[in-house]
């Protein structure tokens, strides 16, 4: 049964020649893109036009002209420029993420080795913890603590008070506010001298260790450094930090430091959250640790605290960090939400009230995207510098 | 000579089992586990039973508010309100086209499980969704036309993350295709696409939605309000999607990929018939993961004015006869989140743990 044999396909044919379809393709897409980026560009300035909106960045220096109920730096609602407004909302934004991201860490990592416990109870109540706070979404979170919670709280002259000296009611919590007196960069000076020092004695504890072999007890040695040194240069030079304690003068509270319900409801539920999935992060990093690295460690006599520093956390953290970095970018993003209670962080000053004044959609939401994707941008290269570090070496 | 005394016998090891054993194991072998068991105990003492009081024991769940007698949640605000927060401002009368919706929906993905005829699937996820819009939305066949801004509450909450795993789907798979391929400037289209959507956060791109996106057509073309928010929740879940295709779609090994060309397989055909009926598959605990996230992204949409069912909460309690029921109603939307999002997560993990075995 012969089959007479099918010629070979023709690949003479322009179209077959995988390279000039590949050109082709791409450049039919790269049409396709620029076509759409014309006809909307040239649809939004036709737009425009006709609604008598302005373009470019010069409002950037109009006066904004509205208060704002926290502001890292000094703002006043009569002079100050959007260009202002946008830096206020930035650091708001840095303060809340800065704040979330150290509590939610803590509290996730917490959790995390809870679920790990040998103790049952601990290790249900963290599961309890976890499948609980991950599965409500977070705005609602944050509209909860803030609608619900704060808002429950007592009027200011019934605050609740701890120590006297913290005061928590419905406009927020007070806390004594620092004073720096002159002196008190001596003791700034003193903790920066410290730190080198810290530095110096790591170095020569490890070069120590690796001649002769003899452990120094360098965290407990640099912890105290780090404490005391601060500590006994504020006693010699008199002093010079005080506090300044919030006391009731009618309806309110005058002196101390005010920290508003807004930012409260909203550290409260971001680091909530975000403690979920860093507790899921950590639990898993370390259970990527084969037990046999356990046990070897073991077996050739290192004690318990060794095992963990040296075996078992270089193993976890290379699992433990991506993840929870990641993690970290989801906060600050998920602060954008404060937009929802008001809070004066970028999205809601910038992309709300701003927005509302100038009406300069495209500007205003370009610029609130670029502050996000900058932050994104650095830390995932804050992730890659990481991962780069902690890569297995030698293989 | 030493005389052989019996030895007074051992006493019999303590229990290796049964209630006390397990305890003992488990929550009190020393010292620092017992005080962390005592912790746990008071928090639970703590939270629980006030919880449970709260929620159940004192709440008060029929009757009028001035009957309202316990301490407890008053449940009656939900009884009462039941209506608006499923169905938002929908006709009461055409409440039977979402219910409809709803046993379509349930009886389409079941007749998946036994329907075997690839095109007779095919047809039914073409007719699936279109039926599901002129029962909704009306206009047709005589039906009752139902403005947008009517839609609210959990049926709009249902659409909003319907539409947006719905729609997404295709265009993330093309996307993670995209960015594997060996084109460079598709693969930079796509990788520039991706990274922007995932650098910034939902909310900015529903106001680049809401705001912008008009401003891109000619003044005829108009666009609804909800239109606007679903195109943007569709791009934005589009680029995570395409992340998640991407995940499964690198664990093919690469003799899959040769295997599919040396059959003769073009890229389309290779691709729809051998790699992504593997990487898909594989991709459905992290396919899962990302719909949870998108129902959670839902609730976002109240920022830009829609009334989904967490936005019913305020807009139930500006009703002056029923003021100040805020708990009530975030304990309820509450509720009603973490048992869709609880399930589906412990469905993925079923999944997760039924690939594991067949490896």
């Amino acid at each position: 049964m012969n089959k007479t044999q099918l010629p070979a396909p023709s690949s003479s044919g322009f179209l077959n020649n995988p390279q000039n379809r590949a050109v082709i393709y791409q450049v039919v897409a790269l049409l396709i893109v620029i076509f759409f980026a014309y006809y909307f560009t040239n649809n939004m300035f036709e737009n425009i036009e006709k609604r008598g909106i302005t373009t470019g960045f010069s409002f950037l220096d109009d006066v904004a002209g509205f208060g704002i109920s926290q502001t890292l730096i000094h703002y006043d609602d009569g002079a100050s420029t959007y260009y202002d407004v946008f830096i206020v909302g930035l650091l708001n934004t840095l303060l809340v993420s800065v704040i979330g991201v150290f509590l939610a860490s803590v509290l996730g990592l917490l959790i995390g080795v809870g679920r790990l416990s040998p103790n049952y109870l601990i290790s249900k109540l963290s599961l309890v913890y976890i499948e609980t706070f991950r599965n409500i979404p977070i705005l609602l979170q944050i509209l909860f603590w803030y609608n619900v919670v704060l808002a429950a709280l007592p009027s200011p002259r019934q605050s609740i008070s701890y120590f006297d000296s913290f005061f928590l009611n419905n406009r927020g919590l007070l806390t004594p506010e620092p004073i720096f007196e002159t002196g008190s960069s001596a003791i700034l000076i003193a903790f920066i001298l410290a730190v080198i020092g810290v530095i110096f004695l790591g170095r020569w504890a490890t070069k120590r260790h690796d001649l002769s072999g003899e452990e120094f007890p360098l965290f407990k040695v640099s912890i105290a450094i780090l404490v005391f040194a601060p500590l006994l240069v504020y006693f010699v030079a008199g002093q010079p930090i005080s506090a300044e304690y919030p006391a009731l003068k009618g309806f309110n509270f005058k002196g101390g430091l005010a920290i508003i319900p807004e930012l409260l409801a909203l550290i409260f539920a971001l680091s909530i959250y975000t403690a979920t999935y860093i507790a899921e992060a950590v639990r898993a990093g370390i259970e990527a640790v084969p037990p046999g690295q356990k046990e070897a460690a073991k077996s050739l006599g290192l004690k318990d605290h060794v095992i963990l520093r040296k075996v078992v956390l270089p193993q976890a953290l290379r699992v433990i960090i991506p993840p929870v970095i990641n993690q970290y970018l989801n906060l600050v993003k998920n602060s954008s939400l404060a937009t929802a209670i008001g809070y004066p962080e970028v999205v809601t000053l910038f992309s709300g009230t701003t927005l509302n004044q100038v009406g300069q959609a495209i500007e205003i939401i370009l610029m609130t995207m670029a502050v996000y994707l900058v932050i994104s941008i650095v830390i995932s290269l804050v992730l890659n510098w990481v991962n780069a570090k902690m890569a297995i070496k030698g293989r | 000579m030493a005389i052989y005394t019996i030895k007074e016998a051992k006493a019999a090891p303590s229990n290796s089992k049964g209630l006390v054993f397990w305890l003992r194991e488990n929550l009190f072998p020393d010292i620092k586990n017992t005080l962390l068991t005592l912790v746990g105990l008071y928090l639970i003492s703590i939270t629980i039973p006030p919880l449970l009081n709260w929620m159940i024991f004192d709440a008060t769940w029929s009757g009028t508010q001035d009957e309202i007698v316990k301490e407890g949640a008053r449940w009656i605000f939900i009884v009462e309100k039941f209506d608006q927060f499923i169905y938002g401002f929908y006709p009461e009368a055409l409440h039977w086209r979402p219910n409809l919706v709803l046993f379509i929906t349930i009886a389409f993905l079941t007749s998946f499980k036994v329907v075997k005829n690839v095109k007779v699937k095919i047809a039914f996820i073409l007719l699936y969704p279109i039926t599901c819009f002129i029962l909704i939305s009306g206009g047709w066949f005589g039906l009752e036309t139902v403005e947008t801004e009517k839609w609210g509450g959990l049926m709009l909450t249902l659409v909003v993350a319907a539409v947006g795993i719905i729609a997404s789907f295709p265009i993330g798979i093309v996307l993670a295709l995209g960015r594997q391929s060996d084109m460079p400037i598709v693969k930079t289209l796509c990788i520039g696409f991706i990274e922007f959507i995932r650098g910034v956060p939902l909310i900015t791109i529903l106001f680049m939605a809401s705001v912008v996106l008009p401003l891109f057509f000619s003044d005829g073309i108009d666009f609804d309000k909800l239109l606007r928010a679903l195109i943007g929740i569709t791009l934005f879940q589009a680029a995570y999607i395409a992340e998640v295709v991407r995940g499964g779609l690198q664990a093919i090994p690469k003799g899959q990929y040769e295997a599919a060309k040396s059959l003769g397989l073009g890229y389309w055909q290779g691709m729809i018939l051998i790699i992504l009926p593997q990487a898909l598959k594989i991709s459905i605990p992290n396919l899962v993961g990302s719909f949870i996230s998108l129902f959670k992204d839902t609730t976002l949409v109240l920022i830009i004015g829609l009334f989904d069912i967490l936005a019913m909460v305020t807009l139930t309690n500006s009703d002056t006869n029923w003021l100040g029921y805020e708990i009530e109603g975030y304990v309820f939307v509450t509720l009603i989140y973490w048992v869709i999002c609880f399930s589906m997560s412990q469905y993925s993990k079923a999944i997760e743990r039924k690939f594991n075995t067949e490896h």
